[in-house]
């Protein structure tokens, strides 16, 4: 994970030099954020995926097939029953959204779990599939323009939370941290376990918290543009002076989306039975299965996930896009499978860590951003990007063969 | 007398047209050690695994204290106080120490979230009484020694109070200090009043440990003797040639002695 961060810190300050300092700006970096997190989201499933020994091709047509079906229950159904921008289009749309990927990953992983096909075809055959489907919802047709409030999980100006609420978040966030810190050192001392020194706690502490103010920071230095401000000072009636206003960004709607998918994953991961399960099956499926452990059914709940995510992202793609399209989501499975392996998956199964899967998100989104700021043509970005995957699997390779002997 | 603590009648088990396990009865008291024997393939390890729940026998019945057992997985033999220790040791090698012994039966919090330091907690008073100088609690077990890794596999099968205990091959990846140390839980488990099935290539350790012997060739029974009423030889006629001695009660999957049979055979 440390050499992950390096290589971001490596990557975002070659760019930075490279393109004459644009790449560190509030800007772009805030960009960067909103354009990670739908691949960032489903890396987070992906993970227990892979750790469980499986993998899922389908999750890009599937973002494609339930953006799609979104896009038209706001578009062509809910408004001949409630009219135009009601109030509760979005969570109706989304409500379906979500239980739609619930059930198409249920269902292929019931096909994998219990009739026992392998994922990689079970999923090879679901990404013809949803893509197809994808298709048939209106022949192809595009969905547009979708409903205000939905949009507002693309991110934009009005999709993000603002100064405030940013600062707010992220106060808040310092203190859970610390909080977790603190109790975790407390139940260490009751059972009289061995201790981290105090120093190294402040550090953890502090990082954590010098993180997260500083993403606050960075988020509030981007300011709205101007046509924006225009409009929004001519609506409130708000004379606009001179000099303009400064109204900051604060951070994006769907990176919070992330940022909490991470966390929930996360949680399940490591403090639940259920995520306790995943990565023993994934370590020893033979194990899991002597000790009781109910493994097929964990593999179900870990597609249903993996639905639940693509459905998620499905949301995040077409409000950003403002139209849902059929060919929305290609190629993001590899994308999530390539963030999650560099982020330190092992495709043989049993490790991985959420953190590190949407780290190797954003990593690919800075290279791609990075590059497109140099102005490298789209052929060479995907040549770069696939070099530098094959790599960071070798050099992790190698890492982890000397760490063994 | 009180009943067997386990009475398998006629268990059987079939791999397509192999019999891994031909109409197999064995009994198991409580305070008594059961040495399985027999060749690689004499059906051993499937007996135990029927016993365990991992396989699912064909025919014939499980009674564990006089009452019919209905063992479908390895949950319900745990239910019924079964606890196995694998020759592959079945551990999850990514995970550490507490996850394995508490695997399938995690300790949790009132909030319903894994309790990892109560089950540390737990891990290091059982593995202070099996092997008190580990202390590597934080690491994957793929990273511990092979006697380490046995006594997590075989602390796993103490933690939860079994009555009735399975050894496939415990002391087989152990040194020679290791394998004593086993020994000793063993007669020390024996004391407690568990019942235990013990399954050894080494004959020396099942003459110390066992009290009775059980062999098993093409899976079927050859015979079952006391300890005591038996030599080192007459076992090992048993497991090679099929030979019931005196001493020992036959089973189905004897043979008359070989040179007999040659004399019997019309010309």
């Amino acid at each position: 994970m440390l050499g992950m961060v390096l290589a971001l810190a490596l990557i975002w300050i070659g760019f930075h030099i490279l393109s004459g300092g644009l790449f560190l700006t509030p800007r772009n970096l805030w960009n960067l954020s909103v354009q990670s997190s739908s691949v960032a989201i489903m890396a987070t499933g992906m993970v227990l995926v892979i750790v469980t020994r499986n993998i899922d091709l389908s999750i890009g047509s599937m973002l494609g097939f339930i953006g799609m079906v979104m896009g038209v229950i706001q578009v062509d159904v809910l408004p001949k029953f409630l009219g135009f921008e009601h109030p509760a289009t979005w969570i109706v749309a989304l409500g379906a959204g979500l239980v739609l990927g619930v059930m198409l990953g249920a269902f292929q992983g019931a096909l994998i779990a219990y009739l026992g096909i392998p994922s990689f075809i079970v999923t090879l055959g679901g990404f013809l599939v949803w893509r197809g489907a994808a298709w048939w919802v209106t022949s192809g047709q595009t969905a547009a323009p979708l409903d205000t409030t939905f949009k507002l999980m693309g991110g934009g100006p009005e999709g993000s939370i603002g100064a405030a609420w940013s600062w707010t978040l992220g106060l808040l966030g310092c203190a859970a941290i610390i909080a977790l810190l603190a109790h975790s050192r407390g139940r260490r001392k009751q059972f009289q376990f061995p201790l981290r020194p105090m120093a190294a706690e402040v550090f953890l502490g502090v990082a954590a918290a010098l993180l997260i103010l500083g993403a606050v920071a960075v988020a509030n230095a981007y300011p709205w543009p101007i046509g924006t401000v225009r409009r929004y000072a001519q609506a409130n009636h708000i004379a606009l002076p001179d000099r303009g206003l400064f109204i900051a960004h604060g951070f994006a709607i769907p990176v919070l989306i992330a940022v909490a998918a991470g966390i929930v994953v996360t949680f399940l991961a490591t403090r639940t039975r259920f995520g306790r399960y995943v990565y023993a099956i994934g370590g020893n499926p033979e194990a899991a299965e002597l000790a009781g452990i109910n493994t097929r059914w964990v593999i179900v709940k870990v597609f249903m996930l993996m639905g639940l995510l693509a459905a998620v992202s499905a949301a995040i793609s077409i409000a950003r896009l403002d139209a849902a399209t059929n060919s929305e989501g290609t190629l993001a499975e590899l994308l999530v499978i390539a963030a999650a392996v560099i982020g330190g998956t092992s495709l043989s199964g049993g490790t991985g860590t959420i953190a590190g899967a949407m780290l190797g998100a954003v990593l690919m989104q800075s290279l791609q951003s990075g590059m497109v700021l140099l102005g490298v043509d789209t052929p060479l970005q995907n040549i770069v990007v696939g070099v530098v995957l094959v790599l960071a699997v070798w050099l992790d390779t190698i890492y982890r063969r000397r760490r063994v002997s | 007398m009180s009943p067997p603590l386990v009475a398998m009648r006629d268990v059987s088990l079939a791999f397509g047209g192999i019999h891994a396990v031909d109409r197999v009865s064995v009994e198991l008291y409580a305070g008594e050690v059961v040495a399985l024997l027999g060749h690689n393939g004499a059906g051993k390890s499937s007996l135990v695994k029927i016993l365990s729940g991992a396989y699912r026998r064909d025919s014939g019945s499980i009674a564990i204290r006089g009452e019919e057992a209905a063992i479908a997985n390895p949950r319900d033999a745990k239910r019924y106080g079964i606890e196995t220790i694998y020759q592959t040791l079945a551990l999850a090698d990514n995970v550490d120490t507490a996850a394995n012994l508490f695997l399938g039966r995690e300790l949790r919090t009132r909030f319903g979230t894994l309790d990892d330091i109560a089950m540390e907690a737990e891990a290091r008073k059982v593995m202070g009484r099996l092997n008190p100088h580990f202390q590597r609690f934080k690491d994957p077990v793929k990273a511990l020694s092979g006697g380490q890794r046995q006594s997590v596999a075989i602390a796993r099968a103490i933690l939860f109070n079994a009555q009735i205990l399975i050894m496939d091959e415990p002391t087989a990846a152990l040194g020679p200090q290791e394998a004593a140390q086993v020994a000793d839980l063993v007669r020390q488990l024996k004391a407690d009043g568990l019942g235990i099935f013990l399954i050894s290539h080494d004959i020396h350790d099942v003459f110390d440990l066992a009290d009775r012997i059980c062999v098993m060739k093409n899976g079927a029974v050859v015979g079952t003797a006391r300890t005591a009423d038996v030599t080192k030889d007459d076992v090992l006629g048993m497991i090679i040639l099929g030979k019931c001695p005196p001493g020992a009660v036959p089973g189905p999957g004897g043979v008359a002695a070989p040179d007999r049979m040659a004399d019997e055979r019309p010309l």
